[in-house]
């Protein structure tokens, strides 16, 4: 019986390998996709404080990874007195 | 030109103070001036696996606040004169290093040493951190246990972050040490095998350590390993890891004890 258990069992060592790779391409991807999130919100604020002041927090930048499709969701949120334009929100999906 | 070199690995207990032991002994005997510095503030023990515990008078904290001279701290081996040690505080609470006391000490020991290996302790918090700034080479220590292959690619990530080098748009030179390695477990399917664990963090592989118990009799007498016997599997192991950090060109293998016939079937056989 331990003989046959002997032959029969599964090595584990690749069951150890494929749970990495799936772990370690989740963890690397989240890594980059928060620093692009902050590369991009910083390069947004940037652009409006040359024609306007705005405040931080109203400007909203939000990437979902789907297997299917991914969107990156720019939500500003201007003050009314700040633009000629009336107070106005811009959503923009990619 | 003077080499900071950082030993870490993220995980605990994988063996970054046996093998900064090891690789500063094994650099010393090939001649060169070698400083091992304890970044592990609290919860020093490199004083232990060097058999210098009961010579520590200065710590690392003790120089970076101006309280001690470097020489006062600096404990020189009693069987290698041209290795030396660095101790960490027992007593002092982590947040007594400052980023500024370190890079000063660095460049005192940069004027003095050539090779500068520093002991990082486990995590990837602020100790962590200041262990690997200074550093030129980082040796990042794995045991083939999937924890440790985690932890071991967030401290590459940190090293191509939050280093000096990194920060100047320059890279730390990696390399891969893999410790508590078994090949007959790894050829059985039950342990990752050596290029498994390269294919998954893609970095330079400097050495393989066997699971000894040799590694234990070392630590046991405060012998860095290839001093307590230097015959045996891990020493020559370490060595040849030295050798090859040194840019020489030494084949990959795995030393053994086995005198078994799987021994010699397995005991060769790497990526």
């Amino acid at each position: 019986m331990s003989l046959f258990s002997f032959f029969a069992r599964r090595a584990t060592a690749p069951v150890a390998r494929e749970r990495l790779q799936i772990l370690l391409a989740h963890e690397r991807g989240s890594g980059s996709q928060s620093q692009l999130v902050a590369v991009l919100q910083e390069e947004i604020l940037a652009v409006i404080a040359k024609h306007m002041q705005i405040d931080r927090d109203k400007v909203v930048v939000k990437l979902d990874r789907g297997t299917e499709v991914s969107t990156l969701e720019i939500d500003i949120e201007m003050p009314a007195q700040a633009a000629s334009l009336a107070p106005m929100r811009t959503a923009a999906r990619a | 030109m003077a080499k900071v070199l950082v030993v870490t690995s993220g995980k605990g207990g994988v063996g970054k103070t046996t093998s900064t032991a090891a690789l500063g002994a094994a650099l010393a005997q090939a001649g060169k001036k070698v400083v091992v510095v304890d970044f592990d503030v609290g919860l020093r023990n490199l004083d232990l696996i060097m058999g210098a515990e009961r010579r520590v008078v200065y710590d690392l904290i003790n120089v970076t606040q101006g309280d001690a001279k470097l020489a006062q701290a600096l404990i020189r081996d009693k069987r290698l004169e041209n290795l030396h040690l660095l101790p960490a505080s027992q007593t002092r609470d982590k947040d007594a290093l400052t980023s500024e006391g370190v890079a000063r000490v660095m460049g005192e020991l940069r004027e003095r040493f050539e090779w500068i290996l520093c002991d990082s302790p486990a995590g990837i918090e602020r100790g962590a951190q200041l262990a690997m700034y200074h550093a030129d080479t980082a040796v990042v220590v794995t045991n083939p246990e999937i924890s440790s292959v985690r932890d071991s690619d967030r401290i590459i990530g940190l090293l191509d972050s939050k280093t000096e080098r990194a920060e100047r748009g320059e890279r730390v030179d990696k390399h891969l040490l893999l410790t508590r390695y078994d090949p007959v477990r790894a050829a059985r399917g039950d342990m990752l095998k050596t290029e498994d664990i390269l294919e998954i963090l893609s970095i330079p592989l400097l050495g393989i350590i066997p699971e000894s118990p040799d590694v234990l009799k070392a630590s046991n007498l405060g012998a860095p390993v290839p001093l307590a016997d230097p015959t045996s599997a891990p020493a020559r192991a370490y060595t040849d890891a030295v050798r090859r950090l040194l840019g020489e060109s030494v084949e990959m293998s795995v030393p053994s004890d086995r005198k078994g016939l799987f021994g010699k079937l397995f005991g060769r056989r790497v990526a």
